[in-house]
């Protein structure tokens, strides 16, 4: 069969599995729903590989295929179909999307086994990866915005899945706000360019844009810029990236999918995808570029003062997906997208870990509250080390090759981008610092109660469910988490997943060393065959350079960390009162809230609250609904009056109207 | 000697008709009526229908009549208080100006007919059987209907007047108290709005739980970075 | 006689007894004066049957009399009934059906 009939069956196994979750959940006996869902996925991992296969027995240079199912309007030069692209991009994109899904949800089944909302978050929850699938196999802009909308939805409805809790459906609005202002941004591109090239679908645009765009010409800067707003909402990018943190309010498998593994790289996707348009109008990569190096400061700065376990790791994906934004930006597609390859594995790994950790504390997520949990989670513990070495860019794990493969492009590139590229470096750092002050917190140190209890074999349990963030007393009933709590080393479908993403983890890198192999490059050559940027050859000893310093920046980050909260954990106080007002402005998140609050919020509620006084009560309820209801009540009160119930006052009426008649026509016949 | 017969029917009918809109007692009202109703009688005879004036007689006259004598005879009661003063002037007026427009229309009227006196009058002309052949031929569905009417009428009358288990008295009739069902409505259920309600509790402070403070990232709850 | 002295002592009835619908505040009278309108017709109607020389008019006048009949039964039933129920016997003061 063709290519892209396995391609269109890789889209179709996720929406089968959300449409029978979602109208036959009544039917589907105890915990089907799980294994149905994941079977779906798994399915759809295997046409996935298919098409992988498939893809390559065609020549290097005819790997891009079209197929449309439909048409939506064919008219006057909009050619709108439903219609897929299927290229190496795409295919390389579907793979770790489907891969990571499947295993994110066979760890699900275990993770949300006793919570009564057990069958719609999987109904949710193959949604997003049908709508995931769809953005990433579009073919024109219309699928585009299509999947993008969808997967907006789907992390709205998976962030407030436990909605009875406040503060989660408050982060669902927060995410799914600033995801519209992406979404703006992408239609209004897809406006502009569709009016200067006359296509929506993306080859026929690529093509047009050399032709009918200037180099750096401003239509193209501000279209790319606009798209460059989509991407920053979707990725979580400063300065929209406020969602994120407050994303995790949702399940943890929920953090691991949609906000580490793939939703969040749709930005990256996206400008990777548009590189002939980020080509043409550098000024706008050159934007995005600065964006996402500013992310990722910013970012790792704020991760080395958060308590929560979950918004640690939230923070180091942002940072993470700076990286990639960057190395997209300015030519390295094929790094950025390895990156992104890699840190869907050791990210989602590091995720689910903490889901384990987080299970063995009964719900609580607090760093103030773990400890020494080395002896009772043993393989928790494993898969932490694993996931944050390959974080912190340790050698031999993959994060630490991809990590170097994008700063070796940047200080490759020369000019201004070096300073990127020290940027990269001091990131590297931090992040070495922030994820084992997350471990040895974790990990090391006297044993919590919860921790000793469990050595004993004892899984703690809350007598009161209470709410992570704010302590608010909660019960286990359908729309807060349910009451059972578990760990990876008592569930076995906990342990396959994150075991499968461990390996994957330590061996991932293989696939491009320097000097050894490019698969990676290669593979995604035919897609980016027509920028100038891509081909460009970084030599094996450079490459190699960058990659003995990050490894030595990942070894004195991870020393760093070992003596601040190892050896002398004194030191933590100290640092804190002599660095007070720094801390503060760390703890709260460099003000963004507060800055979005009073520049966005406050002028949009003021100017509710003006249009809903003046506008809507005097005009629209004085002139048209309720101002014809008072005449017309005023009228009928006036008529009522002759009603009054009085026999003979009728029927004097009727002799006097008897009387007219009668001189009527006797008048009018004489 | 018809136009003699004619003005004493007709000072009969009128003076009957006088005595039920003037007489008090509504007793002498059905009588006058009564009195009214034979004069009717007579002037039927007179314009040549004898069933009509027959069953005029015997039906209106005599069971309508009755049957009113013994309303009032049930019922009673004399006018103690006076009409209202506006309505018992004008009625009478707007009946005389009804009265005047219609003479002034009949007796203007271009109507040649109403200047003789009627048709030739054919062999059995408002005898029994010329009703009786036209009722079944000509006009049964009039009859018919109007016997479903009086089937209406008497079934409606046995509904009026029929006895309500005792409960005569106004004040009987009350409704009993609808009994108040006081539903526990629980604190917290669940709907949207509560989802989305400004119910946090302020942000930076510590809340006190059974664990310790659970306080916000940076707050001095006990060292530790 | 002429048709018409017939229509005008007709006239003269029905006018009679509207004045006395209008005028009276006894349920009871306000009855019997709608028969004097009732009656009034009937000799109309029976006089137009002589004048034309068909009987129609004279069939229409019974059927005038079976309505007539059907709703002094009705009226009379309801003044039974209100006047069981204790309520004043005055079309003045039954005026509930107000707007």
């Amino acid at each position: 069969m063709a290519v892209t009939t396995f391609a269109w069956l890789v889209l179709l196994c996720p929406l089968v599995g959300t449409v029978v979750i979602a109208l036959g959940y009544r039917h589907l006996p105890g915990r089907s729903a799980g294994w149905i869902g994941t079977l779906a996925i798994t399915m759809s991992f295997a046409f996935s590989v298919v098409v992988l296969v498939s893809l390559l027995s065609h020549g290097d240079h005819h790997r891009v295929f079209v197929s449309s199912l439909w048409n939506y309007d064919v008219s006057a030069g909009v050619n709108a179909k439903m219609q897929i692209l299927v290229d190496p991009l795409s295919v390389f994109m579907i793979l770790v999307v489907s891969g990571v899904s499947a295993l994110i949800h066979l760890y699900s089944v275990s993770y949300m086994w006793e919570d009564r909302g057990f069958r719609r978050y999987f109904s949710y929850l193959n949604y997003f990866v049908f709508s995931m699938l769809l953005l990433v196999l579009a073919g024109n802009f219309i699928i585009l915005i299509i999947g993008w909308a969808f997967v907006g939805a789907a992390s709205y409805l998976l962030i407030s899945f436990w909605y009875r809790r406040t503060t989660a459906t408050r982060a669902g609005l927060k995410a799914f706000l600033i995801n519209v202002v992406g979404d703006v941004g992408l239609v209004l591109a897809t406006f502009i360019l569709y009016h200067h090239t006359g296509t929506v679908g993306f080859l026929g645009t690529f093509h047009a844009v050399p032709h009918v765009f200037g180099h750096n010409s401003p239509a193209l800067v501000v279209a790319c810029l606009l798209l460059g707003v989509g991407a920053f909402a979707k990725s979580a990018q400063v300065p929209l990236h406020t969602w994120l943190p407050d994303a995790m309010e949702g399940p943890t498998p929920v953090s691991a999918l949609i906000h580490a593994a793939t939703m969040v790289t749709a930005g990256v996707y996206l400008i990777a995808r548009m590189h002939p348009l980020f080509d043409q109008a550098p000024t706008a990569a050159d934007v995005t570029a600065i964006g996402g190096c500013l992310t990722l400061l910013i970012a790792a700065t704020i991760a080395l003062v958060q308590v929560d376990i979950k918004r640690v790791i939230a923070y180091s994906t942002m940072s993470q997906i700076g990286y990639m934004i960057m190395a997209v930006s300015v030519g390295a597609y094929s790094a950025g997208l390895f990156h992104l390859m890699t840190h869907a594995f050791f990210k989602a790994l590091l995720f689910m870990a903490a889901g384990s950790i987080i299970g063995a504390m009964a719900g609580v997520q607090s760093l103030d509250r773990m400890g020494g949990f080395r002896r009772a989670l043993p393989f928790t513990f494993a898969c932490f080390m694993i996931g944050g070495l390959a974080l912190s860019g340790m050698p031999p794990f993959s994060g630490w090759l991809s990590k170097d493969d994008i700063l070796a492009y940047l200080f490759h590139r020369g000019s201004w981008f070096v300073v990127l590229g020290v940027a990269g470096y001091v990131g590297a750092f931090l992040t070495g610092v922030y994820t084992f002050r997350m471990i040895f917190r974790a990990f090391w140190g006297e044993p919590v109660e919860e921790a000793r209890e469990l050595e004993h074999g004892h899984l703690a349990h809350a007598e009161v469910p209470r709410n992570p963030l704010t302590g608010e007393e909660e019960d286990t009933d359908v729309g807060f988490p349910g009451p059972g709590h578990f760990i990876a080393e008592r569930e076995l479908p906990m342990k396959i997943a994150m075991g499968a993403l461990a390996l994957l983890t330590v061996i991932g890198g293989v696939v491009q060393i320097p000097g050894v192999d490019d698969a990676v490059t290669r593979f995604l050559e035919p897609t980016f065959a027509d920028s100038r940027l891509a081909r460009a050859h970084i030599a094996t000893g450079t490459s190699w350079l960058g990659l003995v310093i990050g490894a030595l920046i990942a070894g004195g980050a991870i020393a760093t960390a070992y003596r601040i909260w190892v050896r002398e954990p004194t030191i933590t106080t100290v640092l804190r009162n002599r660095f007070a007002a720094l801390y503060t402005f760390l703890s709260n998140k460099w003000y963004f809230d507060e800055l979005i609050d009073t520049l966005v919020v406050r002028p949009v509620l003021w100017l509710g609250g003006l249009v809903s006084t003046m506008l809507e009560r005097t005009v629209i309820s004085g002139l048209i609904t309720d101002g014809p209801v008072a005449v017309v009540r005023a009228g009928s009160a006036a008529v009522r009056r002759s009603e009054t119930g009085f026999v003979r006052y009728y029927a004097a009426a009727m002799v006097i109207c008897m009387f007219g008649v009668a001189l009527y026509f006797l008048v009018s016949s004489s | 000697m018809s136009a003699v017969f004619f003005f004493i029917a007709a000072i009969g009918a009128i003076s009957g008709a006088l005595g039920v809109v003037m007489l008090r007692n509504p007793f002498y009202a059905v009588l006058a009526l009564a009195g009214h109703l034979v004069s009717l009688a007579g002037l039927f005879l007179l314009l040549r229908a004898e069933f009509v004036a027959f069953a005029q007689v015997i039906v209106y006259a005599g069971a309508v009549m009755v049957l009113y004598v013994f309303v009032v005879a049930y019922v009673g009661g004399g006018e103690a208080l006076p009409s209202g003063a506006v309505l018992r002037v004008l009625g009478p007026l707007f009946g005389l100006a009804l009265a005047i427009v219609l003479s002034i229309a009949m007796l203007g009227s271009s109507l040649k007919g109403i200047q003789g006196k009627g048709a030739a009058y054919t062999l059995g002309f408002g005898t029994p059987r010329h009703i009786g052949t036209l009722l079944l031929t000509k006009y049964l569905f009039p009859f018919e209907g109007a016997s479903i009417l009086l089937l209406v009428a008497a079934v409606g009358a046995v509904v009026l007047a029929r006895r309500r288990r005792g409960l005569e008295e106004p004040g009987d009739l009350e409704r009993p108290e609808a009994p108040r069902i006081r539903a526990i409505s629980p604190g917290y259920i669940g709907s949207m709005a509560e989802g989305a309600g400004v119910r946090l509790p302020p942000r930076h402070e510590p809340v006190e739980s059974e664990f310790g403070p659970v306080g916000a990232p940076g707050q001095p709850d006990g060292g530790g970075w | 006689m002429a048709i018409g002295w017939y229509l005008v002592v007709s006239a003269i009835i029905f006018c009679i007894g509207a004045g006395g619908v209008l005028a009276r505040r006894n349920p009871l009278v306000v009855l019997l004066c709608l028969e004097l309108m009732l009656n009034g017709a009937n000799l109309a109607l029976i006089a137009f049957a002589r004048m034309w020389g068909g009987e129609s008019g004279q069939v229409f006048a019974l059927i005038v009399m079976v309505v007539a009949a059907s709703e002094v039964t009705v009226g009379l039933g309801l003044i039974v009934a209100i006047f069981r129920r204790r309520l004043p016997i005055d079309v003045d003061e039954l005026s509930e059906l107000h707007g």
